[in-house]
């Protein structure tokens, strides 16, 4: 039914520190990941000054004809974005599921480095117990 | 007012009794803390066994408060002579005074009469550290063994205590075991003791 594509994870001056492709299309090649982080960093911002509202935090959802794209950020400016099949629910709890992910098993990590490319065993393999479970709850309904 | 008790002021804060304290402290705030332990001695060392080694005397002062702290608390002041009421207090008082749970297993090691093993599934320290692969075999329970080996040590039984990854077949992540080796004498008194 509805399924995750991919999850990207910027940090806040913008450059891509996690990218995961769940869906059939395969890995994007590198170069390509960090151009769309970094675009999707510059249109976030620049949502945030168009926007007519006062206090606008940026973009939280796009949605197109072939993907929706959900986006979280966090109060330090860590954005977390899922892009997915049009139409899947939820989507906002499980980037804050994964945030909490990333704050227990990237941040009280003594061997990581802030800003730098997430490379902790334990942040991959809770990540992906979750989006398993994810599926499995999605498939069930 | 009614049921206003007197407080007794203690002028000399030796005569304060121990509290018991707060049973309960914040995991996360503890693993920023010793998150923030083992980056600073990062800093300071060139090498992973230097690491491992101050690590080690980090716990080593740990261990040496706890025993007297829980031989005043748990015990009233009683003091182990034997080597296995010595481990028992180790594998179920303090680690259930330190991480809110008897360790997983005791084990004595089957190759040398010397050898005494404390098995966990995950020790509480490094439940969100993971360990990058180009650091070989460095495991941050070396804070564990200090703090046993520290315990260990001050009850009057020297030895040497490392902490290890053991593998485990249909488990992803490896097994930790504390391994315990006694000095010569602390044997020697052992049989002599019978």
């Amino acid at each position: 039914m509805a399924a995750i594509y991919s999850l990207f994870i910027i940090n806040k001056s913008g450059g891509l520190i996690f990218y995961k492709e769940y869906g059939s299309a395969g890995r994007m090649d590198t170069n390509d990941s960090l151009r769309l982080a970094s675009l999707w960093h510059s249109m976030h911002a620049i949502s945030q000054q168009l926007s007519p509202t006062n206090g606008c935090s940026g973009i939280e959802l796009l949605q197109a004809d072939t993907f929706d794209l959900h986006c979280f950020q966090s109060l330090t400016g860590t954005k977390f974005f899922v892009v997915c099949e049009p139409g899947t629910l939820h989507m906002e709890t499980l980037l804050k599921v994964i945030y909490e992910l990333y704050t227990d098993y990237v941040l009280k990590n003594p061997f990581y480095e802030m800003e730098m490319p997430i490379r902790c065993e334990l942040f991959d393999l809770n990540l992906s117990q979750v989006i398993q479970k994810d599926r499995g709850a999605l498939l069930g309904r | 007012m009614i049921g206003v008790g007197k407080i007794k002021q203690y002028t000399n804060v030796l005569d304060k009794p121990l509290s018991r304290g707060r049973q309960e402290v914040s995991l996360s705030a503890f693993a920023f803390l010793f998150s923030e332990l083992v980056q600073y001695n990062q800093t300071q060392v060139d090498n992973i066994s230097e690491l491992e080694r101050r690590l080690e005397d980090a716990g080593y002062a740990v261990g040496a408060r706890v025993l007297e702290l829980l031989c005043h608390r748990e015990k009233g002041n009683r003091r182990e002579t034997r080597l296995l009421g010595i481990l028992s207090f180790v594998h179920s008082t303090v680690w259930k005074v330190l991480f809110g749970k008897v360790a997983d297993s005791l084990e004595k090691g089957t190759e040398h009469e010397d050898e005494y093993m404390i098995s966990e599934k995950e020790l509480l320290v490094n439940r969100f550290i993971s360990v990058p692969k180009d650091m070989g075999a460095f495991n941050c329970g070396a804070f564990v063994a200090g703090i046993v080996k520290g315990v260990l040590d001050g009850a009057g039984f020297p030895a040497v205590v490392t902490a290890h990854f053991v593998p485990v077949d249909g488990q992803q992540r490896p097994r930790t075991t504390i391994l315990i080796k006694f000095a010569e004498e602390v044997l020697r008194r052992e049989s002599r003791l019978g």
